[in-house]
């Protein structure tokens, strides 16, 4: 077997269109933020007896969590104030329905479980998720890859804001159903891994129960390379930077071992770190943040790094064990850190380097850290730094990492043991019998592509725009209100061009709701008005005008064919000698001007044959 | 449900046992996990695997399964738990009893049942240590619907016991359901009490990270080493955020809600204090305070004793024979404290035949007041002792322990409209 160069799985979180996984509220994301409260969270021990890991790491920070309770997207069971009550059976369907279109087998019974999350993201300090099917595939790239599991589980609360020991969520997302899946680590190019998320993507939004737009779906990935470990960067909201995650991340993995042989080089080994109280070395020095957290009662703590000169920023910055080094740091809650690679700078000159670097007898080899706060954090701080420095003689340590907005990421927190799940007790198992199955299979949703090719044939409008209208969401919609040929043009016309132009031009579109346009097409579509002049109906709709007031705003009530005519007649009287000159010719300029005398009270085709036969009428007297 | 015969024989045959690592190949399908205990609402024929992922999946075993044991589980170490050591500090007396604050999860049910001895309790809270010396024990472990007289005079003589003994105050962890009826039950059988009772409960498991039975343990701790009060209460979350504790007087305090964390509260008075959980106590009325000389339980209860909720249409024929079976029985009447004309007549002769009934009001709030209408007269005429503004639950505990101490009728009554235990208020605030 060859060892690939790249090994990646990817994870993807995708909420579902229905109420919230265990209780009645709504699925809305709102602005309002409703009563707060404030809680802590403490780790527990597991039903084995140990502590998470990851858990432990969170509860050091000693965080307090504010949280905000809009009503209607949030009641007492996402407080955690009530017990959850059954899992929402629509929920589970879409799983799987999901499930059965990958080919997967459901579990006999479904046993959901608390895993345990005591970030704050959670009331209650863990996850509801369940195990529902396992062992589907999925083609990509005309290749067949795993997809082992499927899961459902509750979406986490949304963080809103973070500032010293306390961070705030609202409690809307909390508790809105994800269907959670993993593909086996077998993808091998950065992008194979968007292919793979692309065509999961696109298979969920085939059951047409999922939610769109962003923020809905949560891309983690899992990323390896021969020699380094699992990192798992959570979180990518961004399909399209799903590459660039997996580049960097290699980029850094490969930098990172590196490291590693530098230091097996220098023969460096773990040594327990000594760390020196420097306040009084640097109570005269100007640094902004060493004075700062001095005058505050802090301290100046540092620690050599023996071996370490040029590995933690080198000078092409292609090793950064120091950034490294950083994120440990501020997972214990200071600011940062410095290291002797990147001073002088930050108002530490060369003075107070060499001068430091005499004080802790350091030779060219060796490096230190420094970390100036409060004394606990300042400690606990640079003790993580130093551990992560260390870290670096094993070569890529197994950790979770938050994607960035440029495509890197930074360190978040150890990846998860499977210890940290037990039983939800609160919540009963659930069989999933052979007629559910059945049912479910009878009514499988058709694929993405088997629906574009039959939406353009059926309406009879162009592939691309089909396309569109599915990739949008809009296909729904608009299958409802194509009822002929006509207005299926205008429909798709109305959906893919008049609607994002209009909110380029500043329009609210918060009022043009489904149920908005379902009515101006009905009215649309019982002649009340042209087709060209859906855009003013809709402009008025969204200042909050209803569809009969706008009609009569623009004055555009369809004109009776007597009164077209008469109007039409006239244009074509007034101008009789242009006519004469053009003879039939005159359609094409005569056009613009009927079409304003007439004010989208007849539509443009009607227009243009009443126009012709006027001018016809005219030349043959 | 437990297993089906069919499941259970398949199981004893591959001498599987809790723990062990099983196989089970079942249509088509291998699936490899722990086996865990068989849920309460599982399918019959289901067994519950623990997969690598660390997820639960029940797998059908059907006729044609084969179920082999990949793995023996090995007996598990039993983590060593530290004894909490607050050497030199207070001495608290940790009573355990049961109920949510110590708890975990049972896989023969799959729900949360009390389990934790006080001391595992308490070495999950290594805190306290800072706060007192504890010294935790558990009287029994029951759920707290199960607990009756015999319960509540276990606890008082053990609190008297231990306070007369040098502690400087009890801890009685207590499930939340009925902790106002043995905090009511203490407050009586208490006499001359010099040290506090603190009754302290969980209305999430302590198997949570939210659980708030830390904050609520932390905080009875401090009450007891850093105040003066000298009463049995309950003391539980004042709101919903993690922020203060309520310290409730034990003849006022009633769980108001099935689930959230401040169900108690206190009624028709206002508690007696707040314990911020990020330091300091502020007393919020007045309180009896610390005293030397011995605690005595005078713990004699009259069980027969019955508590009824009126409501219309009730059935005279079913409750005419409680009325006359019981020695006391205390009505939640309507409104200021009324029942039905013709429960009135039952009562009358309930009440000549020798039956004490007391009457107060499922309205909670406010007090009873039999002189304004009709329907109160008659009440009274039939010899029903009003309960002034007494809980219903608090007038029942104090019901059994009055006639537990007398039989003379006129001092029943006059212990009944006496307050003793802070059970009856003279007045209501507005606010």
């Amino acid at each position: 077997m060859s060892e690939h160069e790249l090994t990646c799985g990817l994870e993807i979180h995708q909420q579902l269109d229905t109420r919230k996984l265990f209780c009645d509220c709504r699925t809305v994301l709102v602005d309002e933020e409703g009563s707060n409260f404030l809680r802590r969270l403490r780790p527990t021990q597991s039903e084995l007896g140990e502590i998470d890991r990851a858990a432990l790491v969170q509860a050091e920070k000693k965080l307090r969590f504010r949280y905000q309770a809009p009503p209607d997207s949030s009641c007492l069971v996402d407080a955690d104030e009530e017990p959850p009550h059954a899992a929402n059976a629509d929920a589970m369907d879409i799983v799987l329905t999901f499930a059965a279109m990958l080919d997967a087998r459901p579990v006999d019974e479904v046993h959901f479980m608390r895993k345990l999350v005591v970030d704050g993201s959670n009331t209650t300090g863990f996850q509801r998720t369940a195990m529902i099917a396992m062992d589907g595939k999925l083609e990509v790239n005309g290749r067949m890859i795993s997809v082992p599991t499927f899961c459902l589980e509750e979406d986490a609360a949304r963080k809103v804001d973070a500032k010293a020991g306390e961070v705030t969520y609202r409690l809307d997302r909390l508790g809105i159903p994800l269907i959670e899946v993993a593909t086996g680590p077998e993808l091998h190019t950065p992008e194979e891994v968007k292919e793979a998320a692309q065509r999961l993507g696109s298979m969920m939004r085939a059951t047409r129960r999922v939610k769109r737009g962003i923020g809905t779906i949560r891309e983690d990935v899992n990323i390896s390379i021969p020699g380094g470990a699992r990192v798992e960067i959570k979180g990518v909201q961004e399909l399209r930077l799903l590459p660039l995650y997996v580049e960097k991340e290699v980029e850094r993995q490969r930098s990172l071992l590196r490291i590693r042989d530098i230091l097996r080089e220098r023969d460096v080994t773990r040594k327990d770190a000594e760390i020196r109280d420097l306040s009084e070395f640097f109570a005269p020095c100007p640094s902004k943040v060493i004075a700062g957290a001095l005058k505050k009662g802090g301290k100046a703590l540092g620690a050599a790094l023996p071996g370490f000169a040029g590995l933690l920023r080198s000078p092409d910055a292609k090793l950064r064990l120091g950034a490294e080094m950083a994120q440990y740091a501020r997972a214990k809650g200071v600011a940062g850190i410095f290291h002797s690679d990147e001073l002088p700078a930050y108002g530490i000159d060369q003075g107070y380097v060499d001068k430091l670097r005499e004080l802790m007898e350091l030779g060219p080899q060796d490096a230190f850290v420094l970390c100036a706060d409060e004394p606990r954090r300042a400690e606990a701080a640079l003790r993580a730094a130093i551990g992560r420095a260390y870290d670096a003689l094993g070569g890529v340590p197994e950790e979770t990492r938050d994607p960035l907005p440029d495509g890197a990421s930074a360190y978040s927190r150890p990846l998860p043991g499977a210890a940290r799940m037990y039983p939800e007790t609160d919540v009963p198992p659930i069989t999933v019998g052979a007629e559910r199955m059945q049912r479910i299979r009878e009514n499988l949703p058709e694929l993405t592509d088997v629906r574009i090719a039959r939406i353009a044939s059926e309406y009879g409008i162009h592939g691309q725009q089909a396309r569109q209208l599915v990739h949008d969401g809009w296909d729904d919609l608009f299958e409802e209100v194509a009822k002929s040929k006509e207005l299926a043009g205008a429909a798709a016309r109305t959906l893919l061009s008049t609607l994002p132009e209009l909110e380029r031009q500043g329009v609210d579109m918060s009022k043009l709701d489904e149920e908005a346009l379902r009515e101006v097409f009905s009215a649309l579509s019982a002649g009340r008005f042209a087709k060209e002049a859906v855009p003013d109906i809709l402009a008025l709709r969204a200042r909050g005008k209803s569809v009969d007031q706008a009609v009569k705003e623009l004055g555009i009530s369809m004109v009776s064919s007597d009164e077209a005519t008469a109007i039409v007649a006239r244009v074509v009287n007034e101008r009789e000698t242009f006519v004469r000159e053009k003879g039939k010719g005159a359609v094409g300029p005569l056009m613009g001007v009927v079409m304003s005398e007439l004010k989208g009270k007849l539509d443009g085709k009607a227009a243009s044959e009443l126009l012709r036969k006027e001018i016809e009428r005219l030349l043959s007297t | 449900m437990s297993y089906s015969s069919r499941v259970r024989d398949i199981l004893d045959r591959a001498g599987a046992a809790e723990g062990d690592t099983l196989l089970v190949r079942s249509e088509g399908r291998d699936s490899t996990g722990v086996l865990m205990p068989h849920h309460e609402f599982s399918h019959p024929d289901v067994v519950v695997l623990k997969l690598k992922s660390g997820y639960n999946v029940g797998v059908m075993v059907t006729h044609t399964s084969e179920l082999t044991v990949v793995n023996k589980t090995e007996a598990r170490e039993k983590h060593p738990k530290a004894a909490a050591n607050g050497k030199g500090k207070k001495k608290v007396a940790v009573l355990g009893t049961g109920g949510t604050i110590a708890s975990y999860v049972d896989y023969r049910t799959g729900a949360v049942h009390p389990a934790l001895s006080a001391g595992d309790l308490v070495a999950t809270v290594p805190e306290i240590a800072d706060v007192c010396d504890v010294r935790a024990e558990v009287l029994f472990s029951i759920f707290s619907e199960n607990m009756n007289v015999e319960h509540w005079r276990r606890i008082a003589e053990a609190a008297a016991d231990r306070i007369n003994g040098g502690a400087e105050g009890c801890i009685i962890p207590h499930g939340t359901d009925t902790m106002g009826y043995t905090s009511a039950a203490l407050s009586f059988m208490l006499d001359n009490l010099t040290r506090p009772v603190v009754l302290v409960g969980a209305q999430r498991s302590s198997d949570r990270p939210s659980s708030d039975a830390y904050t609520n343990l932390l905080s009875a701790a401090r009450f007891i080493v850093d105040t003066d009060a000298a009463e049995v209460v309950v003391l539980m979350h004042e709101t919903s955020s993690d922020t203060t504790a309520a310290v409730h007087r034990g003849t006022k305090v009633r769980k108001m809600h099935t689930s959230r964390r401040d169900a108690f509260q206190s009624v028709n008075a206002s508690p007696i204090a707040r314990v911020d959980f990020e330091g300091g106590i502020e007393f919020l009325g007045p309180y009896r305070q610390r005293s030397e000389g011995k605690v005595v339980a005078r713990t004699e209860m009259e069980r027969n004793v019955a508590l009824l909720h009126f409501y219309p249409g009730m059935s005279l024929s079913t409750f005419e024979r409680v009325l006359n079976d019981s020695r006391g029985v205390v009505f939640a009447g309507t409104g200021l404290g009324h029942v039905s004309s013709d429960m009135v007549k039952a009562i009358a002769k309930a009440v000549n035949d020798g039956t004490t009934v007391v009457m107060t009001s499922q309205c909670l709030n406010g007090t009873v007041n039999l002189n304004v209408y009709d329907n109160g007269r008659d009440l009274v005429t039939a010899g029903v002792i009003p309960g002034g503004d007494m809980l219903p639950e608090t007038a029942y505990i104090k019901l059994m322990w009055v006639l537990g101490q007398t039989d003379d009728k006129n001092e029943v009554r006059k212990m009944m409209i006496t307050n003793l235990r802070g059970e009856l208020s003279e007045r209501r605030d507005i606010a």
